[in-house]
């Protein structure tokens, strides 16, 4: 049977706020375990909230981007567990009056096409704590800096139909919410976290299966990994007719396996009721609007842009424009070069490989925007050819400066003087006669073709210096007078 | 009211209750629960709920970081600590 | 000097009749000799007292003009006090010593009043009749094999039996106006959000409202004026002006409308107690005030709301005791949930599991609507009723408690009957009103309480009807029996 899946995200994302959601303790990652946790974020008894309004600014900002209805009155409640990384026994959350409606996100397709996924809410809501499972006798760990954290709970629709759909959508959202300046983005650190939710159905069929939603996934490799294995896992599960169980699970990157998490199975009864230490949160027009004004480039916007000011194909300027810090080292790098087609390349080849292997993020290249657009000048201006150039890219990536003391101080200049090149030629020439003959003997198709084996011992020659185009051309007359 | 019931409740409200008491909490929570059954009584329709006794709305606070590190004097009063972190019996996920 | 008002002991201290080390002196030595009698303290504070009392003498040499400056006072232990162990009456929280402050123990702090210690309550505020402390029951001064009413039972005790001037106090269904109807003192639960819950143990946080108990309206008056504040840390506190409660207590009431909610005197009223407070009534007519029969038709669903509305959000509110963070462990947990279920059964007492229990149910899957919402619906009835009762008059009167106090006992094995004993002051903390209880005549050598229940923000009114009541009649000014 033909099978198709259906997905839907809860993403939860941190607001990049200075302060907790409803306290005045700080949010700033790393520190020590519960020197962040103030009175109110260990639930003292007494102790009170009151909301953070840059969290509600960025909620808003956010809704505005997904273009969504904003909630003008929103209402914060109780979700009740226990937990011993949820203080209070109860999280604040928002249930029937969030702060963000219904909207959408447009994902581009790998084939270029593109696809509407729609968000169902999203609403505030305060981060819960840590649980370290070191084992201290025994015992875990419980660490509150986080606890009362900001964070916007992105729910979807059930829209995407596979993997790569999940993937597109989440890196959308990553690309809003960091081009916002709303979240760090910083996926380590748990900045962005995804629940997806999956189910399959025989193709055509339209009611939906049972799902089960795997949680807390924080990398797009994981979430992807995690989807397919739930999707084969389903297929067999159902395939053997057997019945999907609704069911929480927990993906492991490390081991690359799934397990249902027993601790959620137990039925839950949340008794969510309106937070009674808390009013309504009215927002007028006048605020929406203000905040409108306030809205940076989002990623649509820029790709637009990125595709008319710059002539990129539409593939290659929605990876450009997705977030601001890599829309920004391209554009900078363009403005030092003046070739986007080039700057491009290098952006989204040389630099985004290299970033990739040493997991950094572009913000923290050793390369400088300004220091890859003078490489790349040097390309264009026939200094250097490509092949060196990613010498020099390596060079400078290990600090020694920038393209041209490189290329200066290791004489890398590419050679086009004629004389010179034509002195090597010959000499390469005199000692190749076999490959004359070859070449000879050939008709005159191969021989364009086989041209390119003296290329070889002529650029050891330069030491890949030699200018290629000239090299070619006196070449092929040089080769050309002995017919 | 009977006793699986107020087990139920006693498991989502995470109190034990014994053997010994559930017969007596089961009643005396039954006939609350007659008290409050006289509402049903009340014709409400169209009546919107009120949360809150005056209709105001929420201020929201600036958000600067208005408190210091106070760990040492939380954690002097916490049952058990280490390392700065509580201590409880182990979080099977 | 023990029987003597805030208003009394403000002069004095500038006559320097006494120091307010002596005072202080002289309350915890009778609070030593006395109260083992009573059991109205929780915990003294003897040398926070003496500190306080000393720095205050300073600030009155200096002219200082608050006139709680070096009054002696009780904080219900309700209240966190920092470095002070704050128990809410609860095994819970029995080695709970929080490192902060209520505002209004900050507020009394800044004023230059000083503390004498914490008094006991029922659990988490839960009773009315300080019977489910953890420290045990508190008596009656009026008469020792009586309850001194609740749940703040201790701050009322403490005041009756001249072991504090003043105490403050807490009301969430009546725990300030009963208390103070049974033990013949002057009570004051403000409007909701008229001061700060921050620093105040939450039992229903839509409900709770701290206010004074005192000997009189005046000494209510000032008790509020420093009580009062607006507090940017509790977001249901209310960003308005705070009036000087004592310059308008003299105002002439003389044309003033009272209404009588004719059910407020139905039957469960005990005669004596409704003949008392419509003597009360008669003297108002004589001030010059019109008497007018009105109807809160939605008055005999108050307590079945409450008794909806307040446990589920007590159920919530008391999460936090898990025996994690503060407050009391079990031994040996087993795992997680014997942790919780442990620490909590061990250390909750019945009542407070009873509505914890009760608020769960409320709460829970496919009962919200009947019971959460419903009672949030008749909630906005009530209210409507007090709105459109204050469209016709200034000030609403009628009796606090059903009864003298009651004895030890009488009513503990049956929840229901004690539920019933708040039935006139529970409608005001669902509506959010502003509510006082003078006393106005003794049953059976036992206090009876008049209950004044005002529009919103309308303490001064209140303060102000109360005063002139108590300039023409002597019932505040009888004390209990045989004190010492």
């Amino acid at each position: 049977m033909e099978w198709e899946t259906v997905i839907g995200l809860e993403v939860h994302v941190q607001l990049a706020t200075n302060t907790k959601i409803f306290s005045g303790a700080s949010t700033a990652f790393g520190a020590e375990p519960n020197t962040q946790a103030c009175a109110v974020d260990l639930a003292m008894p007494g102790t009170l909230p009151v909301p953070n309004e840059q969290a509600f600014r960025y909620a808003v900002m956010f809704g505005l981007a997904i273009d969504a209805e904003i909630g003008k009155r929103s209402v914060f409640e109780r979700k009740n567990y226990f937990y011993p990384d949820l203080p209070k026994g109860y999280q604040t959350t928002q249930l029937d009056a969030p702060i963000v409606g219904a909207g959408h996100v447009e994902i581009q397709l790998e084939d270029g096409s593109t696809k509407s996924i729609r968000i169902h809410h999203a609403h505030l809501e305060e981060d819960a704590g840590k649980s370290l499972h070191e084992d201290f006798h025994g015992m875990s760990g419980i660490d509150l800096n986080r606890a009362g954290t900001p964070l916007i709970e992105i729910v979807s629709e059930p829209d995407m139909r596979s993997s790569a759909e999940a993937v597109a959508f989440a890196k959308k959202l990553h690309s809003i919410v960091t081009s916002l300046g709303i979240c760090d983005g910083e996926m380590s650190q748990g900045s962005m976290r995804f629940d997806v939710n999956i189910s399959i159905r025989p193709k055509g069929i339209e009611q939906l299966g049972t799902r089960t939603e795997t949680k807390n996934l924080n990398s797009f490799r994981f979430m992807e990994e995690a989807i397919k294995l739930e999707v084969e896992r389903q297929i067999d599960v159902l395939e053997d007719g057997d019945e999907i169980v609704q069911e929480t699970r927990l993906y492991n990157g490390d081991t690359k396996t799934a397990r249902s998490m027993r601790s959620k199975e137990e039925a839950n009864d949340y008794r969510y009721f309106p937070c009674p230490d808390l009013l309504p949160v009215e927002i007028d027009d006048d605020y929406i609007e203000a905040v409108r004004q306030s809205l940076p480039e989002l990623p649509d916007a820029r790709q637009h842009r990125f595709e008319e000011q710059y002539k990129l194909s539409a593939y290659d300027a929605s990876i450009l424009a997705a977030d601001g810090d890599t829309a920004s080292f391209f554009e900078t790098a363009v403005a030092t070069c003046k070739d986007a087609k080039l700057a491009a390349n290098w952006v989204m080849g040389e630099m985004s490989a290299r970033l990739n292997a040493e997991e950094k993020s572009i913000k923290d290249s050793p390369v400088t925007a300004e220091q890859l657009g003078g490489l790349i000048v040097r390309i264009g201006d026939n200094t250097i050819s490509n092949k060196i150039a990613k010498q020099v890219f390596e060079a400078m990536w290990a600090g020694e400066g920038d393209a041209d003391s490189i290329i200066e101080a290791k004489g890398l200049k590419q050679m086009s003087d004629t004389g010179e090149l034509e002195k090597i030629v010959d000499e390469v020439l005199a000692n190749s006669q076999a490959m004359i003959d070859d070449w000879l003997a050939s008709d005159e198709k191969k021989r364009k073709k086989k041209m390119g084996g003296f290329m070889g011992p002529i650029m050891k020659a330069t030491k890949g210096q030699a200018n290629p185009g000239m090299v070619n051309q006196i070449l092929s007359k040089k080769l050309n007078d002995l017919l | 009211m009977d006793r699986s019931e107020i087990t139920r409740l006693a498991e989502l409200a995470r109190i034990e209750i014994t053997d010994a008491t559930i017969d007596e909490a089961a009643s005396s929570i039954t006939d609350v629960l007659k008290l409050v059954d006289q509402l049903q009584a009340a014709d409400t329709e169209g009546v919107p709920p009120m949360a809150h006794p005056l209709d105001a709305t929420q201020k929201l606070r600036a958000d600067q970081v208005s408190e210091d590190n106070r760990r040492e004097a939380f954690q002097a009063i916490a049952p058990a600590t280490e390392d700065g972190l509580y201590l409880v019996p182990k979080v099977i996920d | 000097m023990h029987a003597k008002t805030i208003a009394e002991i403000a002069k004095d201290l500038r006559n320097k009749e006494y120091s307010s080390e002596e005072i202080t002196q002289h309350y915890l030595d009778r609070i030593k000799r006395l109260d083992p009698t009573y059991n109205s303290y929780v915990t003294t504070t003897e040398e926070l007292a003496l500190e306080q009392a000393r720095a205050a003498d300073q600030r009155l040499a200096q002219g200082d003009n608050n006139p709680l400056c070096g009054v002696p006072i009780a904080h219900k232990d309700i209240f966190c006090t920092n470095g002070v162990r704050t128990s809410c009456g609860s095994k819970m929280l029995d080695n709970f010593v929080p490192p902060y402050d209520a505002t209004i123990v900050e507020n009394y702090k800044h004023a230059g009043a000083v503390t004498l210690g914490k008094v006991n309550m029922d659990e988490f505020a839960m009773g009315s009749s300080n019977e489910t402390s953890y420290y045990g029951p508190v008596k009656n001064p009026w008469n020792t094999n009586c309850v001194p009413g609740g749940s703040s039972g201790g701050s009322a005790a403490a005041v009756a039996a001249q072991l504090a001037p003043a105490a403050t106090a807490s009301d969430t269904g009546g725990s300030i106006r009963q208390p103070a109807s049974l033990c013949g003192l002057t009570g004051l639960k403000p409007t909701y959000g008229r001061v700060s819950r921050w620093g105040m143990i939450a039992f229903a946080s839509s409900l709770d409202q701290a206010g004074p108990l005192t000997r009189t309206a005046e000494d209510a008056a000032i008790m509020l004026n420093t009580m009062a504040s607006y507090d940017a840390k509790d977001s249901t506190s209310i960003d308005k002006e705070v009036p000087d409660y004592t310059a308008t207590l003299n105002d002439d009431i003389a044309g003033m409308t009272v209404g009588i909610p004719k059910e407020y005197f139905g039957e469960g009223l005990n005669a004596e107690t409704g003949a008392r407070v419509e003597a009360a009534i008669e003297e108002y007519k004589k001030l010059g005030c019109n008497i007018k029969e009105i109807s809160l038709p939605h008055t005999h669903l108050a307590v079945p709301a409450y008794y909806v509305i307040a446990p589920a959000e007590c159920s919530a509110n008391l999460s936090r005791f898990d025996g994690v963070r503060y407050g009391y462990r079990c031994e040996t947990p087993a795992d997680l949930n014997d942790l919780y279920k442990r620490s909590r059964g061990e250390a909750f007492g019945d009542e407070v599991k009873r509505r914890i229990l009760v608020g769960t149910y409320a709460l829970s899957a496919g009962y919200y609507d009947a019971y959460y919402r419903k009672a949030q619906q008749v909630r906005r009835l009530i209210k409507q009723d007090f709105v459109d009762a204050f469209n016709e008059v200034d000030i609403i009167m009628g009796p606090t408690a059903t009864s003298p106090a009651f004895e030890f006992g009488s009513k503990g094995a049956d929840p229901i009957a004690m539920y019933l004993e708040d039935i006139y002051t529970i409608s005001t903390n669902l509506a959010g009103l502003p509510g006082l209880s003078i006393p106005c005549g003794l049953v059976d050598n036992k206090p009876v309480g008049l209950q004044m229940i005002g529009n919103y923000f309308a303490e001064g009114k209140l303060l102000n009807a109360a005063h002139k009541f108590q300039q023409s009649t002597d019932h505040h000014q009888a004390t209990a029996p045989n004190l010492d």
